[in-house]
């Protein structure tokens, strides 16, 4: 422990001290001419306590000392994994079903809200796992094609009255429509350049809804679209169909499931299949898989379309659900919000992402209190997430060692 | 033909700018190859260093009885400040990851980025900060082209800085160190050159660059934000990439482009869409030159 600990102090206390010292000037110097300390050091001690603690557990169990506690739990871990490694995956599949099905009955409005919002993100997450995970691309302007999907529904709905179930599909496909028109001059790139292009389309397609005043109303957005509906029977006067709007966040939740479930089918299906295994062979090793007969352009190509699919999905039932869009809701922060699920759940993985979503959806949402520091903390976490586990919570199963965006 | 001059006076102060935070992404991607997401937040720091000190100068009085003084210890202060940060982010985030792939860095630059533009909003304030005025009020009217003092002095120090990083990459020890370190780690590290230390030479020289920067869009624009260096930060990679990623003389050049480019676009195209110009020219040079104006020739697995 001793030797651990001489390793780590060092580099440890200088890096405290200079965070004291880039702390120091943007909280001490005030405009009226004085200097104070009293707030820095506050703030800088509470980081360093925790911290602190973090280092220390992290160095006790290094070196062993908290075998006592960790074996048992370890021990433990082991005996739920291997139980749960002998009852099939359709158990465990029906089980998540079942919960995912009776959620609403036992749920209020408030986590109903947010249940909804992590079905979005699992499609939206899922759509670029096939982009990022798969294919190996790394883009960082995938949520224009949910903005993308958002306006068509908005737009359709508002200026002809068409309903969501047939917008939907048109929704997918004119996403998949702009999937193909940006990855078509992209896919000569690889790596950070392509990172960065992706970037720059995304911020034009956001732009231009921001000042396409007659088409978009700008900044302020679109109001009054209506929610998904139903025709149900009535045998009131008779038998008749009626048009229920699916308003009520219980309803909308049972759509997003909808949505959710049959991304995660045809995602799973994708990855299994022989362009699958060509979109991985291609995040491998992109002229390999050229050489042994991949058409890498063709399903690169194919890969955006896809990806930008589900975006179009999740982005005509998010407008549908907020009955409002406007630009705000496509920033780049939302792709990196994406993007992070991904990577956080780790690339490939279909639980991974499922989980990552519910992590990054849930997690700000238990500490609505801290709401200030919630992005610090996220930019934080997604730093350290890079430098402890780079390969997510869940990794992939087939993932080479050559796999780099 | 007057407010033609006029935008191109405008152009070449915005470009100079560019070219100052260009500069910081083409070094660092010269020696580590990464695209140093966080560089705009280094800008975006060194405009609230300088917001902080001229206002703590203000309060302390000395601004009305030396302003070349403290504005030039505010330079100095922003610079160290920026340059400070971006060492210490460089041992945190970027250092433990050299050997990893590409993406997780690229992912920690991300991640940091966000963390510091929401560090300055959580210690700054949400809203925007005021530049304290009557700095460089008035300036020179040549019939109907007006050239501001403030604008001649953007110019001058953007010229300065840009002579002084050219002397110190071309014509110093340090200089060939950078040079040989961005040719090749390995065989400079056998020649007794600390790979380690250059980088983090070079992260400091970028921000500090950059923090130069940001003082001067501050004074400029008259306040700062917390998320204001996305944008310049783009445009400024843009920069970078048309002159050719990892090419100094192509920063700057790719710089006064971009930023003449914007002021031009925005002046006889439209002015709305002014941010869309430097995206556009930034994707047709990697369709059409993925090299840069400048570059030399990179093989396929750098673009």
């Amino acid at each position: 422990m001793i030797h651990e600990f001489k390793k780590v102090w060092k580099p440890y206390t200088i890096g405290l001290l200079w965070l004291l010292g880039l702390l120091w000037p943007m909280l001490g110097i005030h405009p009226d001419g004085t200097l104070t300390f009293d707030e820095t050091f506050t703030a800088w001690g509470y980081i360093a306590i925790g911290t602190s603690i973090c280092l220390l557990l992290y160095i006790l169990n290094k070196s062993g000392s908290l075998d006592a506690v960790s074996r048992p739990l370890a021990g433990l871990r082991d005996t739920v994994g291997q139980a749960s490694g002998k009852v099939p995956n359709w158990v465990w599949i029906i089980v998540l079903l079942a919960f995912a099905f009776l959620y609403p009955f036992f749920t209020g409005r408030y986590a109903q809200d947010v249940a909804t919002n992590v079905l979005i993100y699992i499609c939206l997450g899922l759509g670029l796992n096939i982009v990022v995970g798969l294919a190996g691309m790394l883009d960082l302007g995938y949520i224009a094609f949910y903005g993308v999907g958002a306006y068509t529904y908005a737009l359709l709905n508002i200026h002809f009255g068409m309903s969501f179930w047939i917008c939907l599909p048109i929704a997918a496909a004119l996403a998949m429509i702009a999937g193909s028109l940006i990855g078509y001059p992209t896919l000569r790139m690889r790596g950070d350049y392509l990172a960065i292009v992706t970037l720059g389309f995304g911020e034009i397609v956001r732009i231009i809804l921001n000042n396409w005043m007659s088409l978009t109303n700008g900044p302020n957005g679109i109001l009054g679209i209506k929610a998904p509906s139903m025709y149900i029977p009535s045998f009131e006067n008779g038998f008749s169909l009626e048009v229920l709007y699916l308003k009520k966040l219980h309803y909308l939740y049972y759509v997003a499931l909808l949505l959710a479930i049959i991304t995660v089918i045809s995602v799973r299906h994708l990855n299994f299949s022989r362009i699958g295994r060509a979109w991985e062979s291609i995040r491998e090793d992109e002229t390999a898989a050229e050489l042994m007969g991949v058409n890498t352009f063709k399903l690169k190509l194919l890969a955006y379309a896809m990806g930008a699919l589900f975006a179009g999905l999740a982005g005509a039932f998010f407008c549908a659900r907020m009955r409002f869009v406007s630009p705000e809701s496509f920033t780049f922060l939302e792709s990196a919000m994406v993007l992070s699920m991904v990577v956080l759940g780790g690339m490939g993985s279909i639980p991974g992402i499922i989980l990552g979503a519910a992590a990054l959806i849930v997690l700000p949402e238990v500490f609505r209190e801290f709401e200030t520091y919630r992005m610090l903390v996220f930019g934080m976490s997604m730093v350290v997430m890079m430098l402890f586990r780079p390969a997510g919570l869940i990794p992939a199963k087939r993932m080479g060692k050559r796999g780099e965006g | 033909m007057e407010t033609f001059i006029q935008q191109l006076i405008n152009g070449i102060t915005l470009g100079g700018l560019y070219a100052l935070i260009a500069l910081g992404y083409t070094m660092v991607y010269g020696v580590i190859q990464l695209i140093n997401f966080a560089h705009g937040e280094f800008f975006a720091a060194g405009g609230y260093m300088g917001v902080i000190m001229l206002s703590f100068f203000t309060g302390l009085g000395y601004m009305d009885t030396h302003p070349i003084l403290c504005l030039a210890a505010a330079f100095v202060l922003a610079m160290g400040y920026c340059a400070f940060l971006a060492v210490g982010v460089e041992k945190v985030a970027y250092k433990p990851l050299r050997r990893q792939s590409r993406l997780a860095a690229l992912l920690s630059a991300l991640g940091m980025s966000i963390f510091l533009s929401n560090g300055m909003m959580v210690t700054q304030g949400v809203y925007d900060k005021a530049y304290p005025g009557e700095l460089f009020q008035g300036g020179v009217n040549f019939g109907m082209i007006r050239i501001g003092y403030l604008q001649m002095t953007i110019v001058g120090m953007t010229i300065v800085l840009l002579f002084g990083l050219n002397l110190l990459v071309f014509k110093t020890k340090i200089g060939m160190a950078m040079r040989a370190t961005a040719q090749d780690k390995v065989m400079s590290s056998l020649v007794s050159i600390s790979s380690n230390r250059i980088i983090s030479l070079t992260f400091a020289i970028g921000a500090g660059l950059a923090a130069a920067a940001g003082i001067m869009v501050g004074l400029y624009y008259g306040s700062v934000r917390y998320d204001m260096g996305f944008l310049p930060g783009i445009k400024a990679f843009a920069a970078a990439v048309l002159g050719g990623i990892g090419n100094i003389t192509g920063a700057m050049l790719g710089g006064l482009i971009i930023g003449m480019v914007e002021i031009f676009g925005a002046g006889y195209i439209s002015g709305q869409y002014k941010d869309v110009f430097a995206f556009i020219i930034l994707i047709s040079v990697l369709y059409f030159k993925p090299t840069g104006i400048m570059g030399e020739n990179i093989d396929d697995t750098r673009v």
